[in-house]
């Protein structure tokens, strides 16, 4: 395919994002539902849909899906109905998974990416509904038989269904990201996507660029990276249009990502011949919600990323794009404003820190923010010793080399390794004066006029006193002397 | 009189005046019992060491004098309540090999209370039938005559009462499955209000219908129970939180000023007149003792049948998903792969009924059918619910026939759903209103009995119970006991 069939392409996505909810026992069991357990030691008889069983509602589960939607200003539905999805599968205990149909909790609600170019593009939510998540088939270590592991039976979700408002994959990432982002400051998703607390589904057509009406589409399941969301979209639109080009249709269809050979192929008919014959689980009672509750709920909501990051921009004088990657997370935006609390009159240098060496260390070191080898504190008090001139910039990365290692604060680290700057006027002079008599052809070249040779004798200065004397201070003098 | 005819109440007072063990009354059960299977049917499952032990700890804590009122009297369980330890099977062979890990909250209850639990009853397949022809193991004979059905589902448990094999037997009616097969074997049975009583534990047909209650000998007996069982489950959404009345102490309450409706749709052409008259006989001892009679209608009560019968099968058709031949029950032999695991363990697990009606539900549920069928009969059973909710401004009471006729023989209707569907005709709209009803003996045609129904608002139970108690203080119809069990 070329480039020019790429352009008169269009392609549509919408994403249905699971995230798990971090409540300690499911949703409707009083299991816990921690992972990695040993196997079907997390599942009591209501999650193994034994015969009389009835399930209750968590009520933490519901608090969290209306965090959720106060969170992306969707409406909260003040009637709420559980249904049953019927169908047969080892994994699912009852033969229906219990989740919200007609009336879903979460409805009409939006979030902002931000493109490429810097313009912000608001992506729509159509709903978001809670359900019950199923058990797990293992295959490893069993030749021949399928086990199953009903630990994650009954784990409460929510289903963020988006409207088909993403044009591209990286928009897509874009948004998942955001989402992501969102259930993490809410604390309502770890939002581990290794062990599958959030992972989505995405719907992908293409259409030919100015038509309206949308093209069949393919419903990619269970992506659980944001690279392997890029990757299958990208795939699967290029797939797309190879298939109408040479003259076939899209069929629609539920496929699956292969990550080891990056293509989708899709499921066996079978599964997708299912009618789900929904209908309102008749076990559990509407959700009803009064208004003071969701106001209470919205009173307990966190300072949200966009709120958070116009505010850094605003009262840190941070630019946007800074001031979006210290909100990424809540543990790093409090960090942030840690450091600068202690960095009084310059948070843009607190800024550039937390942003410079110490992302590099912990990216390096494969830490996040929470694991942090040095407290904001202690980096404060490196940036503390720039501002007043006991050690440079450039030493002061040193030190926080050293601080990263041995996990000591600032002053410990500088006065044990004589880092201290020189700003002793009298130190500097004596430093100069020798450095002139050590080289005395190039100070005659100076003074006949080559003024570039002012950087050798700089560099000359500051390699006589160990880098440490300061910098400012060795211009102004140097100037002085070399003057005559 | 002998112990095994006298009523759950009066082997209270026995107990408790140390005339008879419970020990000695559990063994003189079993043995009628024993002699009654052959005959009867009535049960999956005796339980008599069990019994027998429960009895021997009853009578110390009788003899401690400290005792409450149900301890050391005898209970049967229909197979319908997960009962812990014990094989539950629910008429089926779905279940033949499921022992419960857990006891139903019924059943807890009655335990809790020290009650003394006999065996399981014999019922319809999953509670789906009206003539307990339907189980697994076998139809349940009606005492009164051996040819005839005991009316279902809960057919074992009636049966057993009527015969006198035990005192009083829990029961559950999910469209008229307490109160048919009290009508056809002559006892007394009550339907509580949906929520009154726990659904925990109680293997599900109907989500929505279905209602745990008793059947026993007396309304006095029905009210002693009632107590027990009812009452909020935090394990059941739907149990309504709402105080437990003393029921036993509103049976006094008098019938004069109480405002019967009699409902005209329920004297139609399909009523046996001999029933009728029964009913009609039993309307006029109401109105002797000062009741106020007048006619009622529920214009769509005649949609009841057809309303139910879309629900009912919708929701089992779900509940009934879990039999899967996974982790319980039934599983066929040498499955080749997963579908026929499932195709087989269910098609060899289930009987014909049980197919019959998931087979209903799962096409009205069906994209493309779920509108006409199964959201407009929701449609008509809310409008069902608000008649009978209209009607409760006019009267207090609903009373009309509980069956269209007494028992009838064996086979007679296994042939023709819809013929044994319309059993259920008078019974069907308290369960689709979720109402309280019961049944009680009012008369007999030649040696059948013949159930008079007594429909009340939400939680009326006192006032239902009353008006049976006020009935069974003037007849004797809930006294006889069929012959050859006397």
């Amino acid at each position: 395919m070329n480039s020019t069939s790429l352009e008169q392409w269009e392609t549509v996505i919408g994403l249905e994002i699971h995230a798990q909810l971090a409540t300690r026992s499911k949703i409707f069991s009083g299991s816990a539902t921690a992972y990695g357990a040993p196997p079907n030691t997390q599942a009591n008889l209501v999650d193994l849909g034994y015969p009389g069983v009835l399930p209750v509602l968590n009520g933490a589960a519901v608090r969290m899906a209306i965090k959720f939607g106060l969170a992306i200003d969707a409406e909260i539905a003040a009637r709420s109905v559980f249904a049953r999805k019927n169908y047969f599968y080892p994994d699912l205990p009852k033969g229906y998974q219990i989740s919200q149909y007609e009336l879903p909790i979460v409805a009409r609600g939006a979030l902002e990416i931000v493109l490429d170019d810097g313009t912000r593009k608001r992506i729509g939510i159509t709903r978001a509904h809670l359900e019950e998540d199923a058990g797990k088939s293992l295959h490893e270590g069993l030749p021949g038989a399928t086990g199953i592991d009903l630990n994650r039976a009954g784990t409460p979700l929510i289903e963020i269904v988006s409207e088909p408002d993403l044009r591209s994959a990286k928009e897509a990432v874009a948004y998942m990201k955001k989402v992501h982002t969102l259930v993490r400051y809410l604390e309502i998703c770890d939002g581990n996507m290794q062990e599958g607390s959030f992972r989505c589904d995405a719907n992908v057509s293409v259409r030919r660029r100015g038509t309206k009406q949308l093209g069949t589409r393919t419903e990619t399941k269970n992506l659980n990276s944001f690279r392997f969301v890029e990757k299958a979209i990208q795939y699967e639109v290029a797939r797309q249009i190879d298939v109408l080009e040479s003259g076939g249709r899209v069929v629609q269809e539920t496929r699956l990502y292969d990550p080891d050979r990056g293509e989708t192929r899709p499921m066996r008919s079978k599964e997708e011949a299912n009618d789900y014959r929904y209908f309102p689980d008749p076990d559990l009672l509407p959700v009803v919600l009064a208004r003071e509750f969701i106001e209470e709920v919205r009173g307990s909501l966190p300072e949200l990323p966009d709120r958070k990051a116009e505010r850094f921009a605003a009262e840190y004088g941070l630019s946007v794009y800074d001031a979006g990657v210290l909100t990424a997370s809540r543990e790093l935006a409090g960090y942030y404003e840690e450091v600068a609390r202690l960095t009084p009159g310059d948070p843009k240098l607190a800024a550039n820190w937390v942003m410079g060496e110490l992302a590099a260390a912990l990216n390096r070191d494969g830490l996040d923010i929470t694991a942090s080898r040095l407290s904001a504190a202690q980096l404060a008090g490196l940036i503390a010793r720039i501002r007043d001139a006991t050690i440079s910039g450039k030493l002061a990365k040193e030190v926080f080399e050293a601080m990263w290692t041995s996990r000591r604060d600032a002053d410990a680290v500088i006065e044990e390794k004589g880092l201290k700057q020189i700003t002793d006027s009298s130190a500097i002079e004596r430093a100069i004066e020798e450095v002139m008599a050590k080289n005395p052809g190039q100070l005659a070249d100076y003074r006949s006029g080559k003024d570039k040779l002012f950087g050798f004798f700089v560099g000359q200065v500051m390699k006589a006193t160990q880098g440490k004397a300061n910098p400012a201070q060795v211009n102004e003098l140097l100037k002085k002397k070399l003057a005559g | 009189m002998s112990w095994h005819a006298r009523t759950l109440t009066e082997l209270a007072t026995a107990l408790r005046a140390r005339e008879l063990t419970s020990v000695e009354l559990t063994r003189l059960l079993l043995k009628r019992i024993e002699a009654a299977q052959p005959k009867l049917n009535a049960f999956v499952s005796v339980t008599t060491e069990a019994a027998l032990a429960a009895a021997a700890q009853a009578d110390r804590t009788l003899a401690a004098g400290s005792a409450g009122p149900l301890v050391g009297l005898p209970i049967i369980h229909k197979d319908i309540f997960c009962t812990d330890g014990v094989r539950t099977t629910c008429g089926s062979r779905m279940l033949d090999n499921f022992v419960a890990p857990y006891d139903a909250t019924v059943v807890a209850k009655l335990k809790a209370a020290g009650m003394v639990m006999l065996g399981k009853s014999n019922m319809d397949e999953f509670a789906m039938g009206s003539s307990n022809e339907t189980s697994f193991y076998g139809p349940v004979r009606n005492p009164w005559d051996a040819r005839l059905v005991p009316g279902g589902s809960s057919g074992g448990s009636a049966a057993a009462v009527a015969a006198r094999l035990g005192p009083a037997a829990t029961a559950t009616d999910t469209g008229g499955s307490i109160r048919q097969p009290a009508a056809l074997c002559g006892v007394t049975g009550l339907k509580p209000t949906y929520g009154r009583v726990s659904r925990y534990g109680m293997i599900a047909f109907a989500s929505s219908l279905d209602q745990g209650g008793i059947l026993a000998t007396s309304a006095e007996d029905v009210a002693l129970l009632l107590g027990a069982i009812a009452g909020f489950d935090p394990r059941d959404s739907t149990s309504v939180d709402r105080p437990v009345p003393d029921y036993a102490a509103a049976l006094g309450r008098p019938v004069a000023g109480l405002k019967i409706g009699v409902l005209k749709e329920f004297f139609d052409t399909g009523l046996d007149p001999r029933n009728a008259r029964c009913v009609r006989d039993a309307l006029a001892v109401y109105e002797r003792l000062g009741a106020a009679i007048r006619e009622v209608s529920l214009p769509n009560i005649g949609l009841s049948v057809p309303a139910y019968y879309v629900v009912a099968p919708a929701e089992c058709s779900s509940n009934l998903a879990r039999f899967d031949g996974l982790r319980f029950g039934y599983r066929c032999k040498d499955p080749r792969d997963l579908t026929d695991l499932y195709c087989r363990s269910r098609g060899e697990g289930f009987g014909a009924e049980v197919k019959r009606r998931i087979m209903t539900g799962t096409y009205v549920l069906s994209a493309g059918y779920y509108d006409a069928y199964y959201l407009k009969a929701q449609k008509v059973r809310q409008l069902i619910a608000n008649e009978f909710e209209h009607a409760f401004n006019e009267v207090d009471v609903i009373m009309g026939p509980t069956t269209p006729t007494p028992a009838f023989e064996l086979g007679a209707k296994t042939s023709d759903p819809v013929t044994m569907y319309l059993n259920d005709i008078y019974t069907i709209g308290a369960n689709l209103a979720g109402l309280p009803a019961l049944s009680i003996p009012c008369g007999f045609v030649g040696e059948l009995p013949v159930g008079l129904q007594i429909i009340g608002p939400h939680f009326a139970e006192e006032r239902l119970l009353a008006a049976a108690h006020s009935y069974q203080r003037e007849t004797d119809w809930h006294r006889r006991i069929p012959s050859g069990y006397e």
